[in-house]
């Protein structure tokens, strides 16, 4: 099953299950709008549009508001889209709401995000280097990341230094996805999501939730097993 | 409703309010659920408390006790599923907030003074934080 929608991250907390601690992140999902049904005939594909949270309208142009409008709903602030397959396609329709209950009895979730920045950073902190030594001599190059390859060999790319070479830059505040989440709970009344584990991002920002796809052999199973309960 | 107060409420159900009072220094009786396949039973696990830390959801107790001359400590989650009951034993005077001293002491200084008036100044006020 392909479905996706939009949330709120609120925060971590701990839950009981089964007598044992579960560190969960809490999500508030939607209630997400379906702002546009794409169809095969009409744009190639099968595929839903959602939107979620309210935006404010002076900062909406007239063709946004209007497209909001077709579905019947205010002029949202965030527009997703995710594919379906032919045959379900036929459950969505303009400006169906949809929330956490939707993700019943779905046992595994990814969840996408954008991560908090953190600047310029080094190497050390950017990609784990080691660095230099404390003593033994170095002098004001202990967090440096060594050698980057010289004029004359193939890791330098002679002459030029390789594309994509791992230096300091700018780190964090990219899109990063968390895969196969355990869904340990969901409120249907406040449209809550409880997750196993960190999810990227800052409290209060923007994630997407979808159906895992692509699960290990042991979470299949038992995702079928509560599928099927 | 407030984030930080929505977040507190998942965990209204799983917050214990038959807590009885105890303060560090108290010997206490916790009654430990132990499941063993499809049996259930209950061990009592008993010693002088030691440490509370952290608040509501997240509140941990330390109990410390002495088997066979070595130290044993057992460190819950206050409000787990767990724990069926704690009971108060004794009463004792403690001065600070955490008595890992206890650990470096042995034979007789390992005992901490009765609360000199015993139960009584726990009388006429509720023995459950509610």
């Amino acid at each position: 099953m392909s479905l996706m929608l939009m949330g709120t991250k609120l925060g971590m907390t701990r839950v009981f299950v089964d007598g044992k601690i579960v560190p969960v992140t809490v999500l508030q999902l939607g209630p997400c709008v379906v702002t546009q049904v794409k169809t095969q005939e009409t744009d190639g594909y099968n595929g839903v549009q959602l939107g979620f949270a309210d935006a404010k309208i002076r900062t909406q142009t007239i063709p946004e508001m209007a497209h909001d409008a077709k579905a019947g709903t205010s002029p949202k602030l965030y527009h997703r889209e995710f594919r379906v397959c032919e045959k379900t396609i036929g459950d969505y329709e303009l400006g169906q709401v949809i929330a956490a209950d939707a993700f019943e009895k779905i046992a595994f979730v990814d969840v996408t995000g954008t991560s908090k920045g953190k600047g310029f950073a080094g190497g050390m902190k950017r990609y784990g280097f080691k660095g230099q030594q404390a003593t033994h001599g170095v002098e004001r190059k202990h967090r440096s990341p060594g050698s980057i390859g010289g004029h004359g060999n193939n890791a330098g790319k002679a002459g030029r230094i390789k594309k994509g070479k791992h230096m300091a830059g700018h780190m964090g505040d990219h899109q990063v996805t968390v895969r196969s989440l355990p869904v340990v709970r969901i409120d249907a009344e406040q449209s809550l999501m409880l997750v196993k584990g960190p999810v990227p991002g800052c409290n209060t920002s923007l994630v997407q939730v979808r159906c895992s796809t692509r699960l290990y052999r042991s979470k299949a199973t038992l995702a079928k097993e509560i599928a099927e309960a | 409703m407030s984030t930080q107060m929505l977040i507190e409420s998942l965990n209204d159900e799983a917050l214990k309010t038959d807590i009885p009072v105890m303060d560090i220094g108290d010997t206490i009786n916790v009654h430990v659920r132990i499941v063993e396949g499809q049996k259930e039973r209950v061990q009592v696990f008993q010693g002088v408390l030691i440490s509370r830390k952290g608040r509501g959801m997240q509140e941990m107790l330390t109990v410390r006790r002495i088997v066979d001359n070595q130290g044993v400590e057992r460190t819950w989650p206050i409000h787990s599923p767990m724990i069926s009951k704690f009971e108060v034993v004794r009463r004792a005077d403690a001065r600070r907030a955490k008595l890992y001293f206890l650990r470096d002491r042995i034979g007789k200084s390992r005992r901490l003074r009765d609360r000199r008036r015993g139960m009584e100044h726990v009388k006429g006020h509720p023995t459950v934080r509610k």
